[in-house]
């Protein structure tokens, strides 16, 4: 290890032999820039896939039980739902912004732009504790867990004639009350359903931006550091991609879980 | 990266060709562990994996001796492990086989090691990446084996929900999740590649004048960053309805079991591409070079790789033929499976016509691609007995499908990772090794495969369902001959583990370029520099067996100076 004479490698460095950031086996920055946008873009692919399994699962079961996923709907509630997609799509313009603002060589906008990224990302994680502790506290849950309290029934019944009734759901929904759920398998199967992709995609997707905020804060310290400059930000430019990429599948899971009963 | 670059600079300072070799290089069971050097990662993959082809074939030789007997006499069950222990064994021989041996043997090993030095480049696009692949892959093995100690699994390398999910008593839910970890494993190994062919093909190096592995390695790793995504999903989504009471292939609480059949074989088919692509690639590689000819039909031989990769997204309804999936399905599936005769043959066809009037040498290497290309041959023929209808229902779950799928995809993986072990073993070790031993090593495997595989198409024709502890008298000779093969093949196997480490005790040195191949790889020292090349290498058609001449000294051949460019990025 201590050897001193450091004969070049095959492929000098040469000239970009100075650039701190440079891995050893590439010969440029663009290189290694371009290199790392292939790996993150086929990163993405495989998020698109992931879901993709998911989302043929919700497609497949909507198909078969339409009516259910309707009544499914009315539990949720779509304000939160629309909160949080406005909540997303501007932390992805902060994002965007991000990275500019590194190219620029802006550390001070950089900065923010993430921190406000990284509120954005925790205030989606509060809307949904209290859209998932709510749901958890009247039993509205997956598979055989789900026993809805009669509160949150005829919170929803009310919910329904508010919007000027819906007489099957409605008859659907007295039928639950009478205890207990477990017995009435083969009519409630579907809402479990509904509830266990509902609980599976949403929880999957948080996961995914709880992994955001922990790389967002992560470009935080480093750039406060001033790691970043228009030479080097790859790694602003990657974790933004994965945060649009995280905000557009909730962007198809609003609607989906959501809005079209 | 600014550490590794100082250590291994500071490393080959004194151009001492022996000692500055990248197994050398640095020293201590840390620099393997922690290397970000791409040849002793793929070290790291090939002993890995031959451990997990030695498990998987335990497992096999287990269940092939409890075969020996049927016919439902009370000596035939009690004669080795109960009904029980078979399916365990059984299952494990898959999902050993498939998960830790057949996706990772090629790719991950060879395709780790030769990928960089095919482009002349010094390491894959992210190398702490590829290490971090290989724990993955270390950490889903070690939890295969965490299922072995826990009492196994039952349920085959398929894992069909319900089964999985109501009855079995085994370690389902650690199984799935080993599953999930590898396919990460295999996703990144395969993300890695494509960046790194992408970007690290030096100047000049055009797509269509890379070496056909690298075309082979490059489809095997869209589908492995495609495809495997969607079992990671599946298995998690079976995870977890274990673990939560959640019913998704659950009938019993409103599930679709076909729709865990749709979603697994949309993955495990083009699994079976991710495991014999590569290994045509190791074939594209080892006839050239033994033939002394260029290859024949080079464009063809790229697109044909990519065509395979994309129509094996778009076919794995062929399992669901007798599901209950609907007739239309079935006919569309049908008629798109035969499609992937046409660059199946082409690829037949190439191989072939590169030997014909070849100078042929019958190397080691050679001895398996030329085994290689009959047992594919057989293989993929009769799978066209499988994939129409008709053969289909008279075959489904007999021991056809098992002589078929071992034929195509077993035959072609094992035999295509021994020819690139065996071609490419001078230059990761630097040593030789017999080749009369080579040669015989490759016979007995091939006769103990044809002993083990030809009489399960006899029985499966006859009715000898899959997956079955025992069976009816008249199928016991084909169990047995069958058997028979298997420990044959064991012999083999064996063989070829004695010629080989003889070959690391006091093998001869190896020459840069003992075979007088024409692709980069060949131009660095055996073993390699620990930056792969001293010299830039010089570039040339891969398959331009001109560029290089017999060199009396070394007993090898060196590259004729002057002709071609340097290997520049
Ligand atoms: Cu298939």
């Amino acid at each position: 290890m201590s050897s001193t004479a450091t004969a070049e490698p095959a492929h000098a460095h040469g000239h970009h032999g100075h650039e701190k950031n440079l891995a050893h086996h590439f010969d440029t920055m663009e290189q290694q820039f371009d290199a790392g946008k292939i790996g993150i873009w086929l990163f993405l692919a495989t998020e698109v896939l992931f879901f993709g399994g998911l989302f043929t699962v919700y497609s497949i079961y909507r198909a078969n039980h339409p009516q259910l996923y309707h009544i499914g709907q009315y539990f949720l509630t779509w304000e939160m739902g629309a909160i949080n997609t406005a909540v997303l799509i501007f932390s992805s313009l902060t994002a965007a912004w991000a990275v500019r603002a590194a190219q620029l060589n802006q550390k001070k906008i950089l900065v923010s732009m993430l921190v406000i990224t990284f509120l954005c990302a925790a205030t989606f994680m509060v809307v949904k504790y209290f859209e998932y502790s709510h749901k958890i506290h009247e039993g509205v849950l997956w598979g055989q867990a789900f026993n809805p309290s009669d509160a949150e029934l005829n919170h929803v019944i009310e919910k329904i004639e508010h919007k000027g009734g819906d007489p099957k759901a409605i008859e659907f929904l007295e039928a639950i009350k009478e205890r207990p759920v477990a017995e009435k398998k083969d009519m409630v199967a579907p809402l479990q359903m509904f509830f266990s992709i509902y609980f599976f995609m949403t929880g999957l997707h948080g996961i995914h931006v709880l992994v955001g905020m922990g790389l967002i804060a992560w470009l935080i310290v480093r750039a406060s550091k001033g790691q970043f400059n228009n030479r080097y930000f790859a790694p602003v430019d990657s974790v933004a991609l994965y945060w649009h990429i995280v905000d557009l599948i909730w962007i198809f899971l609003f609607p989906l879980f959501y809005l079209i009963g | 990266m600014a550490g590794e670059v100082s250590l291994n600079g500071s490393m080959h300072g004194t151009h001492d060709h022996v000692g500055g070799n990248y197994l050398n290089a640095t020293k201590g069971l840390k620099s393997w562990l922690l290397t970000l050097d791409h040849k002793r990662i793929g070290i790291m993959y090939l002993v890995s994996v031959c451990i997990a082809l030695a498990l998987g074939g335990t497992f096999a030789l287990l269940l092939r001796t409890k075969l020996l007997h049927g016919g439902y006499t009370p000596e035939a069950a009690a004669f080795i492990g109960s009904s029980k222990d078979y399916n365990q064994w059984m299952t494990l021989h898959g999902a050993v086989m498939v998960f830790l041996f057949m996706i990772p043997a090629i790719p991950a090993a060879f395709g780790n090691f030769v990928l960089p030095m095919m482009l002349g480049a010094k390491d894959v696009a992210f190398p702490k990446l590829n290490l971090f692949s290989y724990y993955l892959y270390f950490t889903g093995t070690v939890m295969f084996l965490v299922v072995l100690v826990m009492g196994g699994l039952d349920t085959g390398w398929t894992m069909y929900a319900p089964y999985s999910i109501v009855h079995s008593k085994t370690a389902v839910p650690y199984a799935t999740l080993a599953v999930f970890i590898l396919g990460f494993s295999s996703i990144l190994t395969g993300l890695n590649f494509i960046a790194t062919i992408h970007k690290l093909r030096p100047k000049g190096m055009t797509p269509f004048r890379m070496p056909l592995f690298l075309w082979a390695i490059y489809a095997t790793s869209v589908i492995q960053v495609l495809a495997t995504p969607v079992i990671g999903i599946l298995t998690f989504m079976l995870f977890i309805e274990k673990i939560m009471g959640i019913g998704f292939f659950n009938p019993a609480l409103g599930g679709d079991p076909l729709l865990f059949q749709h979603l697994f074989w949309f993955y495990s088919h083009p699994a079976v591409y991710i495991m014999v692509l590569p290994a045509m690639g190791v074939i594209n590689e080892v006839i050239p070079t033994f033939s002394r000819k260029p290859i024949f039909g080079y464009k063809m031989m790229a697109f044909s790789s990519l065509a395979i990769a994309f129509i094996g997204f778009v076919v794995w309804g062929h399992h669901l033929f007798v599901s209950g999936q609907s007739p239309f399905a079935n006919v569309a599936f049908s008629a798109i499976t035969l499609t992937v005769a046409v660059p199946s043959a082409i690829k037949v066809f190439n191989w072939v016509s590169t030997m014909y009037k070849g100078d042929i040498h019958f190397t080691t290497p050679m001895m398996y691609a030329l085994f290689f290309i009959y047992l594919f041959a057989i293989g993929g023929l009769t799978g066209i007995f499988l994939t129409a209808l008709p053969g289909n229902i008279h075959t489904h779950d007999t021991y056809f499908v098992i002589a078929h799928f071992h034929f195509v995809m077993v035959g072609a993986v094992i035999f295509g990772f021994l020819a690139g072990l065996n071609y490419w073993w001078p230059k990761i070790t630097g040593k030789l090794y017999n080749n009369k031993a080579g040669v015989l090593g490759s016979v007995l495997i091939f006769l103990g495969f044809n002993l083990t595989f030809l009489p399960q198409f006899v029985m499966g024709l006859k009715g000898m369902p899959r997956r079955y502890a025992n069976y009816a008298q008249e199928f016991e000779i084909y169990h047995q001959l069958s058997t028979a093969g298997a420990y044959l093949l064991g012999v083999g196997f064996l063989t070829v583990l004695l010629y080989l480490l003889a070959s690391l005790a006091k093998g001869k040195k190896a020459p840069s370029n003992p075979w007088g191949a024409a692709s980069l790889d060949w131009q660095s020292t055996s073993p390699p520099h620990m930056h792969n090349f001293e010299k830039t290498p010089l570039m040339g058609d891969p398959y331009d067996y001109s560029l290089v001449s017999h060199d009396e000294k070394t007993g090898g051949y060196v590259r004729k100076p002057g002709e071609g460019s340097s290997a520049h990025h």
